[in-house]
């Protein structure tokens, strides 16, 4: 995995983990790799992937186990909040470009809009 | 606990200083980078904590013991030459390994040749630098040992192999070990550090976790790296 270079590596590791549960690749209620398993694939220190996972069971998107190890909670309602506050940072980007470029909060949305059924089934 | 401890420690060179009034201390459990230019005196500090050099002024400990006899006995040393020879056959290194170190793990040793997909077989002579590199590398991780001190690992190999090499080594880690990489190549290798010791004329300029740091700075540690060594130059 490619880390930018200005953020701490283990919330680049939140966001990654974070990506896998909102697109399914980790669904609801699925058991989760392994720390170290994890820090093998992504090429990281596996005390920095255990702080991301912390963070994930900390705000309560991942549940850890003594016994079955850690699982993806089965609470969907949180995993769409997840999703949206993923969501949110790049609508922040899109916002900020679209004021910058002086467009009203309508003409973004039509743009949005028009934009989110020209680019279906990419 | 801590692993490793250095007080005082001056190493020189006729008059030259290698390491100049050198002190720090390193937690076991901890994957450390050494980073610094060439001639900053990382290879003399990892030959002083192995214990091949062992004259020097100030106090070191490493795994409990001041360098020495005991301490090689659990500290496992990576140097950056070439150490085998080029007729050996893998597995033939492997048995010296087996025979010089109480604690090297044979079953280790085969699981990382099969992850480096190296044949116990092959000759040295026959190996590309990569591979070779990578023998080395399953070599001194192999021993159960407390510390590794492993010297520009993946200095001289491309960056596949960098990328394998250091994935061997994290998938290796044992969580009271603890891992001293030297290097100058700090891109490849921050996501796998704990902490990094920036050195500069044989005296440590900055020291840290990565993480902390990045969230203080803003910075890659290659970044911050480049600018610590700006102002340490004036």
């Amino acid at each position: 995995m490619e880390f930018n270079s200005s953020a701490p590596i283990w919330l680049q590791l939140v966001d990654e983990c974070s990506r896998r549960i909102v697109t399914g690749e980790w669904p609801a209620g699925s058991k989760m790799p392994g720390v170290r398993e994890l820090g093998v694939e992504l090429g990281v220190n596996p005390n920095t992937m255990q702080r991301a996972l912390a963070e994930l069971d900390r705000t309560g998107v991942t549940i850890p186990d003594r016994t079955i190890g850690r699982y993806v909670t089965e609470d969907t309602a949180r995993i769409d909040e997840l999703r949206e506050s993923v969501a949110a940072d790049s609508a922040d980007d899109y916002i900020h470009r679209a004021r910058g470029l002086g467009m009203s909060l309508a003409a973004a949305q039509k743009l949005l809009t028009n934009r989110w059924h020209h680019t279906e089934g990419d | 606990m801590t692993a490793v401890s250095v007080r005082s420690l001056t190493k020189k060179y006729g008059a030259f200083p290698a390491l100049n009034n050198l002190s720090f201390t390193l937690e076991e459990g901890n994957v450390v980078g050494l980073l610094g230019e060439n001639g900053c005196g990382k290879t003399t500090l990892l030959k002083v904590l192995a214990g091949v050099l062992l004259r020097y002024d100030g106090d070191v400990e490493i795994a409990g013991y001041h360098p020495g006899p005991e301490s090689k006995a659990t500290v496992s040393f990576l140097p950056d030459e070439s150490f085998l020879a080029d007729g050996d056959r893998i597995s033939r290194c492997a048995d010296m390994y087996g025979d010089f170190f109480a604690d090297f793990n044979r079953a280790k040793f085969d699981d990382m040749l099969q992850f480096f997909m190296l044949e116990p077989e092959m000759k040295l002579s026959q190996l590309s630098k990569g591979m070779r590199e990578k023998a080395q590398i399953a070599l001194a991780m192999s021993r159960d040992a407390k510390v590794f001190l492993l010297d520009e690992p993946i200095s001289g190999v491309d960056p596949a192999a960098r990328d394998v090499i250091l994935r061997a080594i994290v998938r290796n880690l044992e969580p009271d070990s603890l891992v001293v990489i030297s290097t100058h190549l700090i891109s490849d290798i921050e996501p796998v550090l704990d902490r990094v010791l920036m050195m500069r004329y044989g005296q440590v300029l900055l020291e840290g976790t990565v993480d902390d740091l990045r969230e203080e700075h803003g910075k890659s540690m290659d970044q911050l790296f480049k600018e610590v060594y700006q102002w340490s130059a004036n």
